[in-house]
């Protein structure tokens, strides 16, 4: 088996060369702009693999959670003026409990039901952004200030870049330590099945809860982060298509692989910014690509590759 | 007060009626392939474009339905054929992606053909109101209502009466056995897409008249059609055409008494409620997990 | 919601289309780097498409001509889907990427409004073609913009009002940006005037239904007239419902509609709807003696024989939008940011589509009441009305 799927040292110190070599290459901070989105996507697409991939639950409402936390910061922060960190713990502890709260009743459906179940959680959230305009600016969103912390301002893209490349370096450590722990071994014997999981002794629903929950505070967390750094949000973060946006990424880069989810969520970041040159194709030419990838891949991109490289060596 | 109720009730059951059809086509690919299609909304889309941009150009209505109903039959069959059929071993949530690719897919090819701004289909029987104790309902309202109807009607006759329905049938109860007994399964699930894409697309031409036809407006018809079919419980066609038709009329009544902000909300804050006591929708079946 | 999947950016750079127009002397000269963010698709893209459509037009037109002193014009369109996120992102990318001498776009006030705090930032002379006064007010040092305000268009409507006796008013507004700004100044200027709001409601911009707020209106016994305040198609379907329900009292529109494509998209049911436009939209029914008559007459000759569609108020804001900042780069001399921003300050009577605009350090968009003209849907239409 390749090293960059297992080898839990190797994969990180390479990721970690690339996210540091990586500016050198970025001619403006439009550049740098891109790769910062892609890093928040890859956090969020961490937890949602821990979801998704390992512990074989669907979520279609993961950017429902990314969105909480992105105006819990933006409300907090900007309108009643917390200190920004206060703001995103708070957001972190507020989705933590209702997803521990939904995720209980939530998780005891199957297949489809827990897709259309995750699916309402992520409109109705969203609909609430968009409705309250009040509190969170309505369909055209609110401004949010820069995080400061310990009296020092994070602006500009530059900074960001490290931030967030730290921040996707340590989640990524989390999760792997977690896959390879005894919760994640029994994580994967659920996606197994859950019935054989729960005759030898593995306490399924509790697991799936952790986890549910685990994955909706890293979105909450990266909401918070990214509000700060976009400067203005907007409910669209919040909605159906980001939700599906955050699972295609989990999905095409290959369920069940950390490093798999990373890979996709930067994979599918740039493309639709590569797309532009497609003009008035890029809808079709990005269609095409995802149904192409699911049919010929269905396990995603970095496990299909992955798979390829030993028996090119063994040739 | 009471023409009031009674105005969001009209309102309601039309737009009830679409999300039905919509319910009833996903439904019908989900027995026969256990897939979850989420490009069906895209299927109302093409029969809304094709009958408004087709009457546009001095095609006749009739004539314009058909040809876009042939269309998105068309578009169904090679979706199955090229993308669900391929990948029929792959996990739910790769096939969710395959058909929301598809949709993606779709809505480009679409914009393409016909543009991205919005389209007028005329009603097709004037828009004088009809003014009922107080009320008034347009009369493209009895259109979309009478021919959710009929559509309905005939599908329920199709499933028990013709042997094409009773094959399909067979192969969602039990799809090893049905292969068994000598029915083609790929083809019933070729067929299944294409009912359902008729379906879809003749919801499509008939709501055009009230909603406009443009490009997206499958994406949210599709998603209520979704919760109709979990709603009645997946699979469950009868039960997918009632759950349409609650989703609508509540979300009329939410509208006009609570919120009409928070309209879009309702059908997934019912789906949810239901969700928690009745896992399996309304009129679901229990699923046993084979080990 | 957000449409399309994956943030898809339709980015259309003309980089290669402008530059085709260079003649000899031209070809060694920095050209002007214009960029514009505008909602070409989306549900304001009856306002957005034509504004894209007359910056490439102009662009290329000048180009061919010879540039602007000698200068070609290099024109980068982003198209934001009427998406705030997408419009600031944009911005960035102009700012950042393209380093762009001026923006022009926003098509709609949401868009502006994202934009705004970057180009303050980042010191770039901005003209918006949105609508809402808070564009321009409180004053902000890099922003203008050409269109009139919604305070003009509920003045004009009310005066209306008045004329007509008319004292009672049922508002339904969008719950964006411009519908929401529009909604702050109805209650202002109908406090201001004596007339009496008897019911305020809100639409979503991509509702296909609005019948539940218009069953509502419709039993308000009170209501006199009912006022429209959004842009693009949620109009239009108010209109039709408006009618499916029966509904018989005035209805106004804001400026947000004054394109052709909002009467063929409401059909009949548009005959009758009264609303503040720019005078483009009546161009040949303006009095010889309107200054803006040659410049409108023109402009929709030149529109309509390029695209063969009928000119709308939007294209003409984008003209505005373009010629001011092209004008300005003349009198600064070149595209030196500040001094590009203080040229467009002193904009002093340039006829345009939209009227007369003398700015002024107080006055980012430069526009009186005059130019703004009462019209009715008539026939299919637009009449003066007089």
């Amino acid at each position: 088996m390749n090293a960059l799927l297992h080898g839990r040292l190797t994969g990180l110190l390479v990721m970690g060369a690339v996210i540091a070599i990586l500016p050198a290459f970025l001619p403006n901070n439009f550049y740098l702009d891109i790769a910062i989105l892609a890093g928040f996507n890859a956090m969020v697409c961490v937890g949602l693999n821990l979801l998704i991939g390992y512990a074989g639950q669907i979520s279609l409402g993961h950017a429902g959670f990314f969105g909480i936390g992105a105006y819990a910061s933006g409300v907090l922060a900007g309108t009643y003026g917390w200190p920004p960190i206060l703001a995103l713990l708070a957001g972190a502890v507020f989705v933590g409990v209702l997803a521990f709260a939904v995720a209980k009743p939530i998780l005891r459906l199957k297949g489809h039901y827990l897709a259309m179940a995750t699916l309402g959680i992520g409109i109705i959230v969203s609909i609430v952004l968009r409705t309250e305009s009040g509190i969170t600016g309505g369909p055209d969103g609110m401004m949010v200030d820069p995080f400061k912390i310990f009296g020092v301002e994070l602006y500009g893209e530059k900074v960001w870049y490290w931030v967030v490349g730290a921040l996707l370096v340590g989640v990524v450590w989390l999760s792997l330590n977690l896959i390879d722990s005894p919760m994640g071994r029994a994580l994967r014997a659920v996606h197994g099945s859950e019935v054989a999981a729960e005759v030898v002794g593995v306490d399924t629903a509790r697991f799936k809860v952790m986890v549910f929950v685990l994955s909706a505070v890293f979105a909450s967390v990266a909401g918070s982060l990214f509000a700060h750094y976009a400067g203005l949000i907007t409910p669209a973060k919040a909605d159906f298509f980001k939700s599906i946006e955050l699972v295609t990424m989990v999905v095409f880069g290959g369920m069940a692989s950390t490093f798999g989810a990373v890979v996709g969520a930067v994979v599918l970041t740039l493309l639709p910014q590569a797309l532009t040159v497609f003009q008035d194709y890029q809808q079709i030419v990005l269609g095409g690509i995802l149904m192409a990838t699911m049919v010929f891949m269905p396990k995603g991109l970095l496990p299909t590759l992955a798979a390829l490289l030993p028996a090119r060596r063994r040739a | 007060m009471f023409a009031e109720l009674l105005q969001y009730m009209l309102s309601g059951l039309t737009i009830g009626a679409i999300y039905a059809l919509a319910g009833l086509g996903f439904s019908i690919i989900y027995n026969a392939s256990h897939v979850i299609n989420f490009a069906q909304g895209e299927f109302i889309m093409i029969g809304g474009m094709a009958s408004a941009t087709l009457t546009a150009s001095g095609v006749p209505l009739p004539l314009a339905i058909l040809i876009g109903c042939g269309g998105a039959m068309l578009v169904g069959v090679l979706v199955a054929k090229f993308a669900v059929e391929r990948a029929r071993n792959a996990s739910t949530v790769t096939l969710i992606i395959i058909t929301i690719g598809a949709s993606i897919f779709l809505r480009g090819v679409a914009e393409l053909i016909w543009g991205k701004d919005f389209k007028r289909l005329d009603a097709f029987s004037g828009e004088t109101p009809i003014q009922i104790l107080g009320a008034s309902m347009q009369p493209q309202s009895l259109w979309v209502v009478g021919c959710a109807a009929v559509l309905i009607v005939a599908i329920g006759l199709f499933f028990a009466k013709t042997l094409t329905g009773k094959a399909m049938l067979a192969t969602s109860h039990n799809r090893l056995a049905a292969q068994l007994v000598g029915i083609d399964v790929k083809r019933v699930v070729l067929a299944s897409f294409a009912l359902s894409a008729a379906l879809g697309a003749v919801g499509g031409a008939v709501v055009a008249p009230i909603t406009f036809s443009y490009t997206e407006m499958g994406i949210m018809l599709g998603l209520k059609g979704f919760t109709a079919a979990v709603l009645g419980g997946l699979g469950n066609g009868p039960g997918a055409v009632v759950g349409g038709v609650i989703v609508g009329v509540a979300e009329a009544l939410g509208a006009g008494y609570i919120s009409s902000a928070y309209k879009d909300a309702i059908a997934f804050v019912i789906i949810l409620a239901v969700l928690l006591f009745m896992p399996n929708g309304l009129f679901g079946k229990r699923g046993t997990e084979r080990v | 919601m957000r449409k399309r999947l994956l943030s898809t950016m339709a980015a259309v750079t003309l980089t290669g289309l402008a530059m085709t127009g260079l003649t000899g002397t031209a070809s060694a000269a920095e050209p002007i780097k214009i960029g514009a963010i505008i909602s070409a698709t989306g549900p304001a893209s009856f306002l957005g498409d034509p504004e894209k459509k007359v910056l490439e037009l102009y662009a290329d037109r000048i180009n061919k001509a010879g540039g602007v002193d000698g200068r070609p014009v290099q024109l980068t369109v982003y198209d934001d889907g009427g998406a705030a996120d997408k419009a600031a992102s944009f911005t960035k990318r102009l700012i950042e990427s393209d380093k762009v001498d001026v923006i022009v776009g926003g098509t709609t006030t949401a868009a502006t409004m994202a934009a705004v705090p970057l180009v303050e930032r980042a010191e770039v002379p901005f003209i918006s073609l949105a609508g809402a006064v808070v564009i321009v007010e409180p004053v902000k040092k890099w922003v203008f913009k050409t269109p009139h305000t919604d305070r003009m268009a509920a003045e004009k409507v009310m005066e209306d009002m008045k004329k007509r006796g008319l004292t009672k008013l049922a508002l339904i507004s969008e719950d964006s940006g411009f519908g929401k700004s529009g909604r702050e100044q109805t209650l202002a200027v109908a406090k201001e005037r004596g007339v009496e709001l008897v019911a305020d409601e809100t639409y979503g911009a991509k509702d296909t239904d609005v019948t539940a707020q218009l069953t509502k209106v419709k039993n308000n016994a009170a209501a006199q007239a009912v006022l429209v305040f959004g842009l693009g198609q949620g109009p239009a379907v108010v209109t039709k419902n408006y009618r499916q329900l029966g509904i018989s009292l005035p209805l106004y529109q804001s400026h947000g509609v004054a394109s052709k494509e909002y009467i063929r998209l409401a059909g009949g049911a548009a005959e009758g709807v009264r609303l503040p436009a720019a005078g483009l939209v009546v161009a040949a029914q303006l009095p010889e003696s309107d200054p803006q008559k040659t410049v409108v007459t023109d402009f929709t000759k030149t529109y309509e024989q390029a695209f063969t569609s009928e000119v709308s108020t939007f294209a003409g804001h984008a003209y505005d939008g373009l010629m001011i900042a092209l004008d300005a780069v003349k009198r600064a001399g070149g595209t030196d940011k500040a001094k590009l921003r203080d040229a467009i300050e002193q904009t002093k009577g340039y006829v345009g589509t939209g009227g007369t605009v003398t700015m002024s350090p107080k006055d980012h968009m430069g526009l009186t009441l005059d130019a703004f003209h009462m019209v009715e849907v008539k026939q299919g239409d637009w009449a003066l009305v007089k």
